[in-house]
């Protein structure tokens, strides 16, 4: 009996410094990683966390930090790639030590950037000079940086699309549905690719938000309004992949896709059509190499909507980087974050929208220019409200969980009725956007 | 079944120590100075002191952590978290939605029955001299030996549409058109199918190590009695393995209420293959609600702790003696 009360006592002692433990990370508020006069000066080594476990292991990385010590000589760069970069990140931002410079993981609220990164600047002289500014600004200032943009849209075969007739880009979802129908109907084409296994293709869907009304504002729009109502961006977007799946254009047996595989399939013609986004035609078109298929026959196009006869892409940036408040070496970190921006030529490198805003727009998206498609950046003042509303509300707007339950009510795995489950998300969303603060 | 392999990792390190703590004392003669007797009583503690931190640092301390949490807002990351009081258990209790995924485990626990008999079936036929037994019972215990993850992907594949099924399926002339991971049904209960493919060698070790400590005397004399395979069966091996049988079937309920990495790999949860594991995971890591996940893990480790409770006053584990 004696002894069990001293093992009790023991776990009680566990289990209250063990939740002492917790709420200790960000004490120091409001530190700033100055941009350094001098690049010779500059010294430190540090770490960058990376999601690119590729670009690591490939040297690829080496190469960067390379050229970067032809400008800074004296700075030390150590890259630690992450697989599971979310979870792990996110756990490691408990302590103090998650690296000098790190991408900026999705869970952390945007009111919270302040507590973990050092602030970069403010925002109104940055924006000058930068895109994305206002994705992780707070109170005015700027807490990270992207070093590259992307635009939502579909990739598509070209040799296929002209197979089955279809020259121009369809300009509503109507004209999309008839196209995928040509595919089916002319080639042995798949029309449109879920990739309902892998899960997060289906998330991409989300990024539509801005490309059906042309408005900057259509973040606020979202943390205001309802998604999934009448006018509701969601619901065009979710409307159209119902109807995609419901009429048949998708592949046989959504359950077991596979992503890797997928790839080279959309480049030999098997595939016609993924809603992807424009980082991943470059991962397309070596698919298309390794196959042995001709890598110009992957297309890009923006969302079927028109708004006075003109088609919208909303930039978007990719993870944004930001420096460490506990790091040892900010002016060394710094250096790096605008380094890797500016000079590094990743963004090039992976045909994407440069995070300068006088640079060129990549050759993947000349026919946008040719047509007069217009990028647009969203304001994402309200961004950290439609994530807290998303949290609360468990639609999981980033996340497969509701897009999967639509493909399935689609192909009729599940019962349920389209707009009966469009309603409830907006009812629920609705709801929880009453509960949540600013 | 799936044998506990989720919230409590503890079953495996309460095993690892307790041998230790069973251990028998010394005998003690005659008195012994009092230093000695110091040094005695302190040795088995000196034993356990690394066992028994490795139990509490790696178990009971998160889970006294997780009791903790699960009366906060914690988002799972936030320097900042507030005492809720009890708001997360009763937002679990009046939210029913989240305990349909129980019903999930229904074909679990039916696939647990078919497990548990095909386990007791081979193990039976294989502790009789039966050609190629060694072969045979490596052949049946070698999936429990591969990561769980592997196995998720390895399935995929298999029941890919033209995966390995069905080209199995139409070399036997059988062209089966359908989605495995299709529908609700189909999907479940293939996965319990892979659940089953599993986790049917360790079932099988256990009743195979059971039924070869019972005596070979006894089969030798029922035989000259002229008893039946059946009859030795019946008689002999089944009450003489009955303390293993009830723990697999322990097992197996709190297994099959507590599924997690097989659907979570294969299907993430999608086509109606959530659990309730899934389910708290999605709570914690997608919608930053560790608080709550928290406080529904909690309710799982007591309904499991319940379920098992009840089993042992429905079923006690009587003393066999064969002998």
């Amino acid at each position: 009996m004696n002894h069990r009360k001293t093992l009790t006592g023991t776990l009680l002692a566990a289990a209250l410094l063990a939740s002492g433990c917790t709420g200790g990370g960000g004490s120091a508020k409001g530190a700033d990683a100055e941009a350094a006069d001098d690049p010779a000066q500059v010294s430190g080594s540090i770490t960058v966390l990376t999601h690119r476990t590729d670009l690591v292991q490939d040297g690829t990385m080496k190469k960067y930090a390379e050229d970067f010590n032809k400008t800074y000589p004296k700075v030390k760069v150590t890259f630690d790639g992450i697989t599971d970069y979310e979870a792990e990140v996110k756990i490691r931002m408990n302590t103090d030590n998650y690296g000098d410079v790190l991408m900026i993981p999705s869970v952390i609220q945007k009111n919270d950037y302040p507590k973990f990164f050092a602030s970069l600047g403010t925002q109104k002289e940055l924006s000058e000079k930068y895109r994305f500014t206002g994705f992780t600004a707070v109170d005015g200032k700027v807490y990270g940086q992207s070093p590259m943009g992307a635009t939502p849209g579909f990739l598509y075969n070209k040799r296929i699309w002209t197979e089955a007739g279809v020259t121009e880009w369809p300009t509503t979802p109507a004209e999309f549905l008839t196209a995928l129908k040509a595919v089916k109907a002319k080639t042995d084409a798949v029309p449109y690719y879920t990739n309902f296994a892998a899960q997060w293709p289906l998330t991409q869907w989300t990024y539509v938000n801005g490309s059906v009304s042309c408005d900057t504002e259509a973040t606020t729009r979202l943390a205001e309004g309802n998604p999934w109502g009448e006018d509701g961006e969601l619901r065009v977007a979710d409307r159209l992949l119902y109807d995609i799946v419901d009429q048949g254009l998708i592949e046989k047996d959504p359950a077991t896709t596979n992503w890797e595989n997928s790839k080279p399939q959309l480049a030999k013609g098997e595939i016609a059509t993924a809603w992807l986004g424009s980082w991943a035609v470059i991962q397309f078109r070596q698919a298309a190499e390794k196959a042995g298929a001709d890598p110009d026959d992957i297309g890009f196009m923006p969302f079927p909507a028109r708004v006075d006869g003109k088609a919208c892409a909303t930039a978007n940036p990719d993870y944004n980087q930001a420096v460490s408040i506990h790091s040892g070496h900010k002016e060394a970190a710094r250096a790096w974050v605008d380094w890797f921006t500016e000079k590094s030529g990743y963004a090039a490198d992976n045909l994407s929208i440069s995070t300068l805003k006088d640079a060129p727009l990549p050759e993947v998206l000349k026919p946008y220019e040719e047509q007069g498609v217009e990028l647009i950046e969203l304001d994402d003042t309200a961004g950290g409200k439609v994530k807290a509303i998303d949290s609360a509300s468990e639609v999981g707007i980033n996340g497969p969980a509701y897009r999967q339950e639509l493909v399935d009510i689609a192909r009729d795995a599940k019962d349920g009725d389209i707009d009966d489950f469009l309603d409830d998300l907006g009812k629920r969303w609705t709801e929880a956007a009453k509960t949540v603060g600013s | 079944m799936p044998q506990a392999r989720t919230t409590h990792p503890s079953h495996a390190t309460e095993r690892a120590a307790r041998p230790q703590a069973a251990a028998p004392r010394p005998p003690t003669p005659r008195r012994a100075p009092r230093g000695a007797r110091l040094r005695r009583g302190l040795t088995p503690w000196l034993f356990l002191a690394v066992p028994l931190a490795l139990l509490i640092t790696f178990t009971y301390a998160p889970v006294a952590n997780m009791l903790a949490y699960s009366f906060t807002d914690w988002d799972g990351v936030s320097p900042e978290l507030h005492y809720t009081g009890t708001d997360n258990y009763v937002e679990i209790f009046t939210r029913p939605e989240l305990f349909r995924v129980f019903l999930v485990s229904g074909y679990y626990l039916a696939a647990s029955a078919v497990q548990i008999a095909l386990a007791l079936y081979f193990a039976t036929i294989l502790s009789f001299d039966v050609r190629f037994r060694n072969l045979f019972k490596g052949v049946l215990f070698f999936p429990y030996l591969i990561n769980g993850v592997a196995i998720g992907f390895v399935f995929l594949y298999f029941f890919q549409d033209g995966g390995t099924l069905d080209s199995v399926l139409a070399l036997f002339g059988h062209e089966p058109d359908r989605a495995w991971l299709g529908t609700e049904t189909s999907a479940n209960v293939s996965l319990a199918g892979v659940s089953v493919w599993r986790y049917l060698g360790l079932n099988f070790v256990l009743f195979l190590g059971a039924i070869q400590s019972i005596p070979g005397e006894l089969y030798e004399a029922a035989e000259l009695d002229g008893a039946s395979r059946w009859h030795r069966f019946r008689y002999i091996i089944a009450p003489g393995i009955r303390p293993v049988l009830s723990l697999s079937v322990i097992l197996s309920i709190s297994g099959s209420l507590s599924v997690f990495e097989i659907p979570y790999i294969m299907t993430g949860g999608a086509t109606g293959t959530e659990t309730f594991v899934i389910q708290t995971v999605k709570l914690a890591f997608q919608f930053n609600k560790t608080g709550l996940a928290s406080a529904a893990a909690v309710v799982l480790l007591l309904i499991i702790l319940a379920v098992t409770w009840l089993q042992r006053r429905l079923v006690p584990d009587d003393r066999v003696d064969l002998v």
